[in-house]
């Protein structure tokens, strides 16, 4: 017998969610509360959430080209599951792609890095997944951008991503992060993660097989979203 | 087991996943009592949260082919926000409890690491009296931070601030 659709999920994991005063971000000092939050229990509010339909919400998979039009870069591919904390797939959900171009501009109109934006590229995608919970989609790797956060800040190469899950409790924004970034050792954002473990997750694995020969690059990334209270019985 | 993803800010630029049509929960033909839900979203010195994402989410009515029971909208210049949606009832909660009639918000923004989670009640309701969620909350004015308060004609509109004086009310679960 599996969870019902109003089961609670599970407790947080110390030490692998950020805090909301993180001080070497600078940008959270004016925007956390400082009052404890009120710890409430999962109500119908938060163990339901909405459904996407590929008929409501259309796919977008391919963010590498505009009208048949090639964006600048090396083209990627980006493959993996999402799963629940039981490891079980979760089916038909629905992800939400953003990122810059490959010179690390974004095509939004507060973006004023001194870089060339590329017609062909606007950075949104959107992706469902499978029936065993996988996902695929196509884009180009996306550049490194300066910030103010501090002196010489550069963000490293990352992806945006927003996912819905089976509930309110399980909504995910995240960034997945590239192999081998130089930059990783001096984000603050990537470093807000207080466990290690957690942290390197977000970063994706090269994967040969995903790679398509003379074609792109493939890049293996999972999500794993909040998993509902099992009884003693399942496990 | 496996542990859940980090959450990581949605940064500045997650506009290029706006579609300001998430915004009105009616669009697909929904029934019910048609209601406008605004806001505004202030951080600690008062400024506006003008690059802030706003979503809502109502368990009530339930939620369908013709009602996401989902809605997103920007923030503002002004930190000010829109929703048209259905006008939601009472709920189940824990036990024998009802829930008075609410919505779920989430808010999340360059800076922010984690969303904040609130909710906004129907200020008078007869129900919020004996809300499971609003009684964990002691002090009368720290419930009074999770009202929306009428706003002209079918329209309710609820403040929130991030830190401070009148901090709204965040919750976990
Ligand atoms: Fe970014």
């Amino acid at each position: 017998m599996s969870a019902s659709a109003t089961t609670p999920f599970r407790d947080i994991t110390p030490g692998s969610q950020p805090p909301n005063d993180f001080p070497e971000y600078g940008s959270t000092h004016r925007r956390h509360p400082k009052l404890p939050l009120l710890r409430i229990p999962q109500t119908v509010t938060e163990t339901t959430g909405p459904r996407f339909t590929r008929a409501q919400y259309p796919a977008m998979i391919d963010m590498s080209r505009i009208g048949g039009r090639e964006a600048v870069g090396e083209r990627i591919v980006v493959r993996g599951r999402v799963l629940d904390e039981n490891g079980r797939p979760v089916p038909d959900t629905m992800i939400e792609i953003w990122q810059a171009n490959a010179a690390g501009r974004y095509a939004h109109e507060r973006d004023q890095h001194d870089a060339p934006l590329d017609p062909n590229f606007k950075g949104e995608g959107r992706v469902f997944t499978d029936a065993e919970g996988w996902y695929e989609f196509t884009s180009i790797k996306p550049g490194s951008y300066p910030w103010r956060n501090h002196f010489n800040a550069w963000r490293p190469n990352h992806i945006h991503y927003s996912l819905f899950g089976p509930g309110f409790a399980t909504r995910l924004i995240t960034q997945m992060y590239f192999p081998g970034d130089p930059l990783l050792e001096l984000d603050p954002i990537f470093h807000s993660v207080p466990d290690e473990a957690a942290r390197n997750r977000l970063i994706a694995k090269f994967d040969i097989e995903i790679t398509r020969p003379e074609w792109a690059l493939g890049y293996r990334f999972d999500f794993v979203l909040r998993g509902r209270e099992t009884t003693a019985m399942e496990e | 087991m496996p542990i859940a993803t980090a959450s990581q800010t949605i940064g500045p630029y997650w506009h290029l996943i706006e579609h300001p049509e998430f915004a009105d929960l009616t669009r697909f033909g929904a029934a019910g009592e048609r209601i406008t839900l605004t806001g505004r979203v202030i951080d600690g010195d008062g400024a506006p949260l003008a690059d802030g994402c706003i979503e809502l989410w109502q368990a009530s009515p339930t939620a369908g082919e013709t009602f996401p029971g989902y809605g997103r909208a920007a923030a503002d210049r002004d930190g000010r926000f829109r929703f048209t949606t259905i006008r939601p009832g009472p709920l189940p909660g824990p036990g024998n409890a009802q829930q008075a009639p609410h919505f779920a918000l989430s808010v999340m923004a360059r800076g922010i690491l984690t969303r904040l989670v609130t909710r906004a009640y129907f200020a008078g309701e007869a129900l919020n009296e004996t809300d499971p969620i609003l009684s964990l909350i002691e002090d009368p004015a720290r419930r009074a931070t999770l009202m929306a308060h009428p706003a002209g004609t079918d329209t309710w509109h609820i403040d929130i601030r991030l830190q401070g004086e009148g901090e709204t009310v965040f919750m976990e679960f």
